[in-house]
C-alpha cells in the first residue's frame, strides 16, 4: 500500500514523515518518532494509557490513524517538562502526592489531566473523577491521582493546596 | 492489533465524498470519529479497501438554529454537543445523553453522525433521536433526501442508508419550552453500553401530561420508539397505575439479547425501570 506523507507538530517540533494509512497514531509516535511515553495498554480505547493532547483535545492514540492527525499539534508526556528538565506542575504533583505506583497509566493520566485543567482551572473532586474516567489505574485506587490533580490545580492558580480531611 | 491495509481519502466537500463513494463502490467505508470503525478494523471484523474520511469537510460541522429546528452537522463531536449553549437551551436531553456516552477522550472525537448512522443498537443517541422525532439529512449520488429517525433503523448495523449515501446533518424540531426530559441509562461502569436505557420527553399542562414520547436503547436489534407506552402516558396525571401500564407496554416491545450485561428477561425489566425513572425525572423538570 502506498505510503502517505504527513506533517504535524509534536511537542513543539515540526515532523514530516511517511506512513502507511493503517498505522495507528500510537504506533507512529512510539515506533517512528521514538516517543514511548504514550503506552499501549488495552489497545481497545478503554484504558487511556495512550492518551495524548491533540489540537486541544485529549485523544486515545490507539484509536486514531496517524493520517487522521495530519496537520495536528500534538503533545505527549515527553513534551510536558521544560527544556531544562524542570517538571511540569502536574508531574511535580504526581511525585509529591504519590499519584503513581507502577507508573504505566501515568503518561495518559498526566496528559489527560493537563487538558482537564486547561478547561477547568478549579475542578471539584467529582469533576476530576469524571474527567479522568477514561483513564484506568490498577494500582492506586485513584485517591492519590485525584489528590495530585487537586495539588496541581491549586498550584497553577497560586493558592495553597489543602488536603481534604480523610 | 493492526488493521488491514487500505487507501485513505480525505475529500473537502460532501459532493466530492459522494462521488468518491460512488466510484469506489462497496470496498469503501466512510470514517467519522472512527471510535466504532477503528476497533472493528483492529479486530479485522471490518477490512475496507478504502477509507473516506469526512473530517476535512467543514460543511459537516457546527450547530445552528433554523426556525424552530436545531440543525446539527454530522461531524459535530459529542464534546461539542455537551459544550453547546444552544443544545443546552433547546434540546437539553442531547447534552444529558452525550455525557453518558463512553468517556471524555472518546467524546472529543466521537461524532453525532457516526453515533446515529452506524446502526449499533448499543449507541445512545438513536433512541433519543426517535424520541425527538429527528430527521436525518442524507446526501447520495441521486441528490439529497431526509429520513425520519423513526424509519431509519432496520436491524443491527442495518439502516435505511443506501450504499454510497452519507448522513450530513441531524434536524430536530425543538420540544416546547418548559418541556421535561430525561435519559436514564443503566450501565455496569463508566464507558459501557447500556444494559438498558430510556429517553423521555414530555410536556405537562394543568397537572396532566400534554404530550409524551419515549425511546429505548439497547433492548432490541434496533433502538425502539415506544409509541403505545407514550400514548398511555399522554393525558394522564402520571399516576402509579398508568405508569405501571405504560412500563408493561414498553417492556412488551423489547427483545434484548442475553449477554454479559445480563439475561434477556433482566434487561427487559431494566428497560421498564429506566422508563419509570425517566418519566418521574422528566415530570420534575417540566413546567406546569
Amino acid at each position: 500500500m502506498a505510503k502517505s506523507q504527513i506533517s504535524m507538530t509534536v511537542n513543539g517540533k515540526k515532523v514530516d514523515e511517511l506512513v502507511e494509512p493503517r498505522t495507528l497514531l500510537v504506533h507512529f509516535l512510539r515506533e517512528q518518532l521514538r516517543l514511548t511515553g504514550p503506552h499501549i495498554g488495552c489497545d481497545t480505547s478503554h484504558c487511556g494509557a495512550c492518551t495524548v493532547d491533540l489540537d486541544g483535545k485529549s485523544v486515545k492514540s490507539c484509536t486514531m490513524f496517524a493520517v487522521q492527525a495530519n496537520g495536528a499539534d500534538i503533545r505527549t508526556i515527553e513534551g510536558m517538562a521544560a527544556a531544562d528538565g524542570t517538571l511540569h506542575v502536574l508531574q511535580e504533583a504526581f511525585r509529591e502526592m504519590h499519584g503513581l505506583q507502577c507508573g504505566f497509566c501515568t503518561p495518559g493520566m498526566i496528559t489527560r489531566a493537563y487538558r482537564l485543567l486547561e478547561e477547568n482551572k478549579s475542578p471539584t473532586e467529582e469533576e476530576i473523577r469524571l474527567g479522568i474516567s477514561g483513564n484506568l489505574c490498577r494500582c492506586t485506587g485513584y485517591q492519590n491521582i485525584v489528590k495530585a490533580i487537586q495539588y496541581a490545580a491549586a498550584k497553577m492558580s497560586g493558592v495553597p493546596f489543602q488536603e481534604a480531611a480523610e | 492489533m493492526i488493521p488491514g491495509s487500505f487507501a485513505y481519502h480525505r475529500p473537502k466537500s460532501v459532493q466530492e465524498a459522494v462521488s468518491l463513494l460512488g466510484s469506489l463502490g462497496e470496498d469503501a467505508r466512510t470514517i467519522a470519529g472512527g471510535h466504532s470503525l477503528i476497533p472493528m478494523m483492529k479486530l479485522r471484523l471490518a477490512s475496507p479497501a478504502h477509507l473516506v474520511d469526512l473530517a476535512g469537510i467543514s460543511d459537516l460541522k457546527g450547530i445552528r438554529e433554523d426556525g424552530r429546528d436545531v440543525v446539527i452537522g454530522a461531524m459535530t463531536t459529542q464534546h461539542e454537543l455537551i459544550g453547546s449553549d444552544l443544545v443546552a437551551k433547546k434540546v437539553p436531553i442531547l447534552r444529558e445523553t452525550s455525557l453518558l456516552i463512553a468517556d471524555p477522550q472518546v467524546r472529543y472525537v466521537g461524532t453525532i453522525g457516526g453515533n446515529i448512522a452506524n446502526g449499533d443498537p448499543g449507541n445512545d443517541l438513536p433512541a433519543v433521536m426517535m424520541c425527538l422525532n429527528a430527521a436525518y439529512h442524507v446526501a447520495g449520488k441521486s441528490g439529497e433526501r431526509r429520513i425520519a429517525a423513526r424509519e431509519f433503523y432496520q436491524g443491527a448495523y442495518f439502516t435505511a442508508l443506501e450504499p454510497g449515501e452519507i448522513v450530513t446533518a441531524i434536524r430536530i424540531s425543538a420540544p416546547a419550552a418548559g418541556h421535561g426530559y430525561a435519559y436514564e441509562k443503566l450501565k455496569r461502569k463508566v464507558g459501557d453500553y447500556a444494559t438498558a436505557a430510556a429517553a423521555v420527553v414530555l410536556t405537562m399542562s394543568g397537572g396532566k401530561v400534554g404530550s409524551c414520547s419515549i425511546g429505548l436503547t439497547n433492548v432490541a436489534e434496533t433502538p425502539l420508539w415506544a409509541e403505545d407506552a407514550a400514548k398511555m402516558i399522554t393525558g394522564s396525571a402520571l399516576d402509579a397505575a398508568t405508569i405501571k401500564k405504560a412500563v408493561a407496554a414498553a417492556e412488551a416491545i423489547t427483545a434484548p439479547a442475553s449477554d454479559g450485561r445480563g439475561p434477556a428477561a433482566y434487561r427487559t425489566k431494566m428497560a421498564g425501570v429506566m422508563l419509570a425513572r425517566a418519566l418521574a425525572r422528566a415530570k420534575t423538570r417540566a413546567g406546569a
